[in-house]
């Protein structure tokens, strides 16, 4: 049986629907790392004799990391713009950028991570850390589901061209990663630039 | 589904521009940068100085809603931008909330020091 | 050898006191007897196409109503062995279970009744009533639904396995640390809880973002959101709660287990936790949940009280204006879990008056409901006797909580059984009566027959007459300082008698169940007594009585216009003609097997994590996202029923009536 015909009316609907939803998702997604942030305001301070923030993080590394984030939300941003245009070859190179950006981000946290740990600050060194690692790590998670989910975006427009149904899931790509760059302000400001302060 | 078309007009398609990605781009370094060397700059925190900073993180914030996620560029109803204010305030709560409530304990209850030097002494070490 | 292939999990594993074994066992038969018998009528091709695939919402809603009605027997199996044994545990005697089956008993009767029970019950109701109350065909993400249900069985599995394979938690429904820490409870029963209701949360969580969305995107055309029925405003506003308190319930139960672990200190005594950080994100995920159950109870009455009056809803903006607030006050209310903590008089004062503050739109509620009937032609029906009990009970249990709203009183009843009949008032009082009530209104809509009336009046009788029986010692025995979780007492206490009272309430309850599976069975065997030709057996006001029962795979051939509220009882005043319409192609979502496997494998890494077995969680983790994949690469996911099928069916339907 062939694909039934849906009007180009009714995929707009859908259109329409679908990004609501995912939105409402980003949403709950707010609400999960507000949890976490709650969490780290109120252990901060619990270094159980251990290292403060102050003492661990390196500022320039983080600013670093921050801003080829950010340049990978432009560059997703780009992408969109060429799926507008319905240019296939510019969208699949824009998503190549964005992709190894955010490689490039998720690796720079991992060996963040590593030499902490290396040095005898893993997250079962005092509440404090266990609260950095799982809130910088629980977004590091959330670039890792974006970095799978855009492989697969890239190979599906590459073999299925831009249709409608992957149109629809990039601009929903779109939007989480540009979200994840919003939590990540916050993870900059509060995490690193407040801990710098020793707040 | 299938919906009669004539009844229920579809929104239209809102298309971002180039200009828009730019000028978040631009503005997201700027202020990012800005709120680095103020820290950098500044080792000690004063009230100004966090004050300014957690004001440049939340500039950026709505910067990068605007420019990178196009909140507000609905059509009506604005479903979307109410559901962002409700979670804003609800995040506001649950954070300023539980940190209320948790240092609000900590005046009436032994700290986790405290609590750990008592265990030390319970467990004869 | 073995102990890295299989984590933590050994043969002792399978090896328990009697009466777990015997609660084991019987699980283990009922299951078996269960594949035994479908396999004899040769009904699993049947099963899986019709039901266990199907992406239609009347579907999952029956099948999440099935699961929450297996659950909630064996919650009250759970019950009546907790009042058997305090009635019996007196003085010299210790009663018929262990202390460490007591706790585990306590511990899975709390989360299997408000997990699996209360939140079945209330997701099966959405799924049947609010595509067909909003003029729709389907939710905004069909395939979503059918995940949702499939991790909310993904976790009830868990729940159950528990039973056989370890042991569940005893750390109370709510698992406070530190007691549910690793120092303090080395089993796996911890880790039973903590995945069992990670992943049916999850899938609520989904539920709610698919329902949120159907209900603002997808209502008939000219219905708009002051002409929406009450028990699509009462979900709306409860799926809004979801949304923003799931993800603290994530959050809480991730941070748990990564404490128990990977040795973290989020909760723990020492290492600079602070367990106290728990009860306070749990409580700010629990206090929403309440009103996640009661909205749609409440709904259920609205919609009930106005059809059986015969009268418009009384009251109905100032409806939705407590139904707003309500959803906003109760997150600001959920310190009140735990004045006793420790918190000074300005945080407990300020969460009090919160607390009462919020008491009002529900008492404006219950005025609405009131005024509804004054003046009404009432119907005695089944559904309306449960609207009377639940009115007398939740009123009483409403100023049992408002009294525990004043800290100074709190600091008294906290933590005794005054607290547990409280809440037990609220929830049987209220979200209990309220989704009974429901199903009996809406089963017609679904199955095409009316339930026996008779039997239903039994069963309501038994219920309030057991539950005032089973829950007015628990106010004494509270206020007389009988804490709970209480597994033995002296019988100096003199507590003895109310307890062997509370133990008749339960069996007296259990009768009631036993009255409602008989009304099932006596129902479907009478069905072509009861059936319903009209598709409107109530006289109802709103648009799922617009349509016939069983309501068409399609909800409506042709999707309603809507200009008033009580769409359907205005269409019934102003009689048209009954030209039959033309009508057009439907497009509905294809069903699909893939919730299973994504839930299947979701049930897997739980398992996993539950015994520390690294292989499998990586299997569960790798299935779990090839599924995700495969189902996002599949382009084909509608499938059409043609102009004259949909014709066909209609005028069948049209027969029917004109017969009856």
């Amino acid at each position: 049986m062939s694909a039934p015909v849906v009007s180009t009316n009714a995929q707009q609907e859908r259109t329409d629907k679908t990004v609501f939803g995912f939105w409402v998702y980003l949403m709950t997604d707010l609400v999960l790392f507000a949890s976490l942030f709650a969490t780290y305001a109120v252990l901060h301070h619990n270094t159980f004799g251990g290292p403060t923030g102050a003492e661990l993080f390196s500022l320039p590394y983080v600013l670093t990391e921050t801003l080829i984030l950010l340049t990978s939300s432009f560059t997703a941003g780009l992408a969109i713009l060429a799926m507008h245009r319905a240019d296939k070859r510019q969208v699949i190179i824009w998503l190549l950028v964005t992709f190894g950006l955010g490689l490039a981000f998720l690796g720079m946290e991992l060996s963040e991570f590593s030499r902490l740990v290396a040095d005898g600050n893993s997250w079962q060194r005092s509440g404090f850390l266990s609260a950095f690692f799982t809130l910088v790590a629980t977004h590091g998670l959330h670039i890792t589901v974006g970095l799978t989910w855009m492989g697969v975006m890239i190979y599906r427009v590459m073999t299925g061209g831009l249709v409608p149904t992957t149109m629809r899931r990039l601009t929903l790509l779109s939007l989480f990663w540009h979200f994840l760059d919003l939590i990540w302000i916050f993870i900059f400001t509060i995490v690193y630039l407040f801990g710098a302060l020793q707040l | 589904m299938s919906m009669p078309s004539s009844t229920k007009p579809t929104p239209p398609v809102v298309t971002p521009t180039l200009r828009s990605y730019v000028a978040g781009f631009v503005l997201s370094i700027l202020l990012t940068l800005e709120a680095y060397v103020l820290v950098v700059r500044h080792a000690v925190a004063s009230p100004i100085l966090v004050a300014a900073v957690a004001g440049l993180a939340l500039v950026q914030f709505i910067v990068q809603l605007l420019f990178f996620l196009h909140l507000g560029r609905e059509t009506k109803p604005r479903w979307k931008f109410y559901v962002f204010l409700y979670t804003v305030l609800l995040v506001a709560v649950l954070v300023i909330g539980s940190i209320w409530i948790m240092s609000n304990l900590g005046y009436h209850t032994p700290s986790p020091s405290e609590v750990d030097h008592y265990l030390k002494i319970q467990s004869g070490l | 050898m073995i102990s890295s292939i299989l984590g933590k999990l050994t043969p002792d594993a399978f090896i328990h006191d009697p009466i777990t074994m015997g609660g084991a066992l019987s699980m283990v038969v009922i299951g078996l007897g269960l594949v035994a018998f479908i396999t004899y009528l040769k009904r699993w091709g049947w099963l899986w196409r019709e039901w266990l695939t199907s992406l239609d919402p009347k579907k999952i809603g029956v099948m999440y109503v099935v699961v929450a009605v297996v659950m909630l027997l064996r919650g009250i199996a759970d019950t009546m062995l907790l009042r058997a044994q305090q009635a019996s545990s007196v003085g010299a005697s210790h009663g018929i279970i262990s202390a460490d089956s007591f706790q585990q008993i306590f511990s899975a009767h709390g989360t299997i009744m408000i997990f699996f029970v209360a939140m079945g019950l209330m997701f099966g109701l959405i799924n049947l009533v609010v595509p067909l109350q909003i003029g729709a065909r389907d939710v905004a993400f069909p395939f979503l639904n059918s995940v949702s249900f499939w991790l909310y069985i993904a976790g009830f599995l868990l729940i159950n396995v528990s039973l056989v394979i370890g042991e569940f938690s005893a750390a109370g429904w709510l698992a406070y640390p530190p007691l549910s820490e690793l120092q303090f409870s080395p089993g796996v029963g911890a880790d039973y809880w903590l995945w069992s209701l990670q992943i049916a949360g999850v899938g609520s969580l989904l539920s709610g973002i698919n329902f949120f969305t159907t209900i603002l995107k997808m209502r008939a055309p000219g219905m708009t959101l002051m002409k929406m029925p009450m028990f699509v405003w009462s979900v709306l506003c409860s799926m809004t709660l979801v949304i923003f308190a799931f993800p603290i319930l994530t959050v809480t139960l991730a941070l748990l287990y990564l404490d128990r672990s990977m040795g973290m200190h989020f909760f723990t005594a020492g290492g600079g936790g602070n367990a106290m950080m728990y009860v306070n994100l749990i409580w700010a995920w629990g206090h929403p949940e309440v009103y996640i159950l009661i909205l749609p109870a409440f709904g259920v009455f609205s919609e009930i009280v106005a059809t059986f009056s015969r009268k418009r809803l009384f009251g109905y903006t100032s409806m939705v204006v407590a139904l707003i607030a309500i959803t906003f006050l109760s997150f600001i209310v959920w310190l009140h879990h735990f004045f006793t903590m420790g918190a000074g008089a300005d945080v407990n004062a300020f969460f009090g008056i919160m607390t009462m503050v919020i008491s009002i739109p529900t008492g404006v509620k219950v005025f609405n409901w009131l005024f509804t009937m004054y003046g009404g032609r009432i119907h005695f029906t089944t559904p309306m006797y449960w609207f009377f009990g639940f009115i007398a009970t939740f009123t009483l249990g409403g100023v049992a909580g408002v009294l525990m709203g004043v800290p100074a009183i709190d600091f008294q009843v906290h933590n005794t059984l005054f607290l547990v009949a409280h809440f037990h008032t609220m929830i049987i009082g209220g979200v209990v009566f309220g989704f009974f009530a429901g199903i009996t209104y809406w089963f017609p809509k679904i199955f095409g027959y009316t339930l026996n009336e008779r039997l239903g009046r039994y069963a309501f009788w038994c219920w309030l007459v057991g539950f005032l029986l089973a829950f007015v010692p628990l106010y004494i025995l509270g206020l007389m300082g009988a804490v709970r979780r209480l597994d033995h007492y002296d019988a100096s206490m003199g507590w003895q008698g109310l307890f062997i009272v509370a133990a008749i309430g339960v069996a007296t309850i259990g009768l009631g169940i036993a009255f409602q599976v008989l009304q099932f069975v006596v129902s479907f065997f009478q069905r072509r007594h009861h059936r319903d030709l009209t598709g409107d057996p109530w006289n109802g006001r709103t648009l799922e009585w617009a349509t016939s029962s069983p309501a068409p795979v399609y909800n409506f051939a042709i999707i309603p216009q809507v200009s008033t509220r009580d769409a359907f009882w205005e269409a019934k005043q102003q009689a048209k003609s009954s030209e039959p319409p033309s009508y057009e192609d439907i497009i509905m979502p294809k069903d699909s097997p893939l919730g299973i496997f994504i839930a299947g494998f979701a049930f897997v890494f739980g398992f996993a994590a539950v015994w520390h077995i690294g292989w499998l969680a990586v299997l569960g983790l790798v299935g779990l996202m090839v599924s995700i994949v495969f189902r996002m690469s599949q382009d084909n996911t509608d499938t059409v029923i043609p102009a004259a099928e949909v014709r066909r069916i209609e005028a069948e339907s049209r027969a029917r009536r004109l017969a009856a």
